[in-house]
């Protein structure tokens, strides 16, 4: 037991912000208020809220509490923590996805943070005589958005593979800086590392929030179109069209929308977990950290980003940006946005900072759960370890940045690894928690130490409706969606290398749990979760190998 | 903007900045570990 890592966290507040901001992220700038204005404005907020009391919260308790139980075994890792969980070795081979997850993810995660850390830079240039992305605010708004789309292309290498590292420009280096600073906050560790970046990260983050949404909310009615005001933006995001609600798609967005932002069935939560002790409160924590991410996303990203395209592009530019999608929205239409906007340079700077700030403490979070396990499997100190999960994440993020024209290896492992699998561990994770473990034992584990008590009616929810959920949305996607993607991967080798490249990453992974599962057996640990928890009173019986001096 | 979008928008923020409020009271008013 005295080869496995034992860290923990510093705060119970320091554990509420690194989980809250592995949640906020870009999709709660610019993906909610798309998806809300879709989906019936004002009345989405209905389906989303259920979805959230629903799905959202209960899941995410499930995996707190798990994540404590492992660590409570000495586990720290999605693969050991389920095998302990699930009590066995399917159950530990399918917790792989629970590193793979937030390792391929974050492939292409620290390429996108490097978009927001340069954009950034281009505003802070222009506040200084720079030409920034070269938008012509007294050009037509199509010129304008042309030249704002030629600067995202070419930043970001659409036009031809491998020019980011062939050119070696701008981009570069910021992939380069961005891979950098999170090696450099993982490798300090827990608490000194990614709880102390969070602690600063996460308030510096609400500040240029707060600071955007002024300046947004108090912008003049449109001279040329008085009816662009920021009333009327509002209006466009939050007027209720109740006819959505008839809709099943509306209510699978809402969910969909409170699943991917609370960052439930990544993988994180489990791990960041794992590092709390017996008696740490696990439910009121997981329902803060919760509660922050909502707050930034209706509070902020359901302020913010419409209202401010609605002032300067009016209802057919908002409707155009919403369609565009997440980037599109973000690297493309705002920054139009702010070319027009009184001080538009400092506050594109802070919102581009605010998004880097809002990947960066999301990326660092999935670098944490694959160090861990890497640490578990192979016994290895945290600069070895450090060392190995920097070669593996800068080499998948290499092929993602190579690959770039039309971001096709991004989308690849955003569709199979960051929307697929997100739904497939979530499933596994709820079945194995209430099922596996058991509903009961799974309430008991839950309020220890804990400072608020879960409602009966969460357990019913926990057992029943959210299997039911996820395996509905599961198979709906499977008959509907997959084939298409399949399809498509004949169609493009990119593709279908990316693919080839998650099965590689795959294939290390279980070379790892097995090597791990042999180094937890000869260390006497409890890799099949047969008995209680260390920090309880020592089983009967003890297990072979397993004495009871030998426990921490 | 009508009338039910402020309705839903002042009681969408209300809610989670209610929640968020009352979370952060709880957590910070516990004794330490």
């Amino acid at each position: 037991m005295s080869e496995q890592p034992n860290e923990e966290w510093g705060t119970r507040l320091g554990v509420i912000l690194a989980v809250a901001g592995s949640a906020v992220g870009l999709g709660n700038f610019l993906r909610f208020p798309g998806q809300a204005a879709a989906n019936g404005g004002g009345a989405f907020m209905i389906p989303y809220f259920c979805a959230l009391l629903v799905l959202g919260i209960p899941i995410g308790w499930a995996e707190w509490t798990m994540g404590r139980y492992g660590g409570r075994k000495g586990f720290h890792s999605a693969p050991a923590i389920m095998g302990a969980v699930g009590k066995g070795k399917l159950a530990r081979y399918l917790g792989i996805i629970g590193v793979l997850i937030p390792l391929g993810v974050s492939f292409y995660y620290v390429f996108i943070e490097a978009w927001c850390l340069g954009y950034c830079w281009q505003f802070v240039e222009a506040m200084f005589g720079g030409t920034g992305l070269g938008i012509d605010p007294a050009a037509s708004i199509s010129d304008q958005t042309a030249a704002s789309s030629g600067f995202f292309n070419e930043f970001t290498g659409q036009r031809a593979n491998g020019v980011v590292f062939t050119e070696f420009g701008e981009t570069a280096l910021f992939w380069l800086a961005v891979i950098a600073i999170n090696v450099f906050f993982v490798f300090r560790g827990l608490s000194k590392g990614i709880e102390k970046f969070c602690s600063l990260a996460m308030p510096a983050m609400a500040i240029c929030a707060a600071l955007v949404l002024v300046r947004v909310l108090t912008l003049p009615a449109n001279p040329d179109a008085p009816e662009q005001s920021v009333a009327n933006g509002l209006g466009f995001m939050w007027n209720p069209d109740f006819a959505a609600l008839a809709k099943p798609d509306t209510w699978m967005a809402a969910a969909g929308q409170i699943f991917f932002s609370l960052s439930v069935g990544f993988g994180v939560i489990i791990n960041y977990a794992s590092y709390l002790k017996k008696k740490d409160d696990v439910v009121l924590s997981g329902l803060t950290a919760s509660a922050t991410n909502e707050v930034f996303e209706v509070g902020f990203g359901g302020m913010i980003t419409l209202t401010s395209s609605f002032v300067f592009l009016g209802l057919s530019g908002t409707i155009a940006a919403v369609k565009a999608g997440t980037f599109g929205l973000g690297f493309t239409t705002l920054p139009v946005v702010f070319a027009h906007m009184p001080l538009g340079n400092l506050i594109g700077a802070l919102w581009f900072f605010m998004l880097f700030l809002a990947a960066i403490t999301s990326s660092l979070s999935m670098f944490q759960p694959t160090l861990a396990f890497v640490q578990e499997a192979l016994g290895t100190d945290r600069t070895k370890s450090t060392a190995l999960v920097t070669a593996l994440g800068l080499g998948g993020s290499a092929w993602v940045v190579w690959f770039s024209q039309g971001s096709v290896a991004l989308g690849t492992i955003d569709d199979w690894v960051g929307t697929f699998l997100i739904v497939v561990l979530a499933t596994i994770q709820v079945i194995v928690f209430g099922w596996v473990f058991g509903i009961e034992r799974g309430r008991k584990e839950a309020h220890e130490g804990s400072r608020l008590q879960i409602p009966g009616i969460v357990w019913f929810i926990i057992k029943y409706v959210a299997p039911t959920y996820l395996l509905v949305t599961l198979g709906r996607f499977v008959w509907q969606t997959l084939p298409g993607w399949i399809e498509g991967l004949g169609a493009n080798p990119v593709a279908r290398n990316t693919v080839f490249l998650i099965g590689g990453v795959i294939a290390i992974l279980s070379t790892l749990v097995f090597f791990g599962e042999r180094r937890w057996r000869s260390l006497g640990m409890d890799v099949d979760g047969e008995y209680p928890p260390y920090d309880e009173a020592p089983p009967v019986t003890p297990p072979p190998g397993q004495a009871a001096e030998s426990q921490p | 903007m009508t009338n039910l979008g402020i309705l839903f928008m002042c009681v969408s923020l209300t809610s989670v900045w209610g929640l968020a409020i009352w979370c952060y009271r709880k957590v910070l008013s516990a004794p330490p570990d």
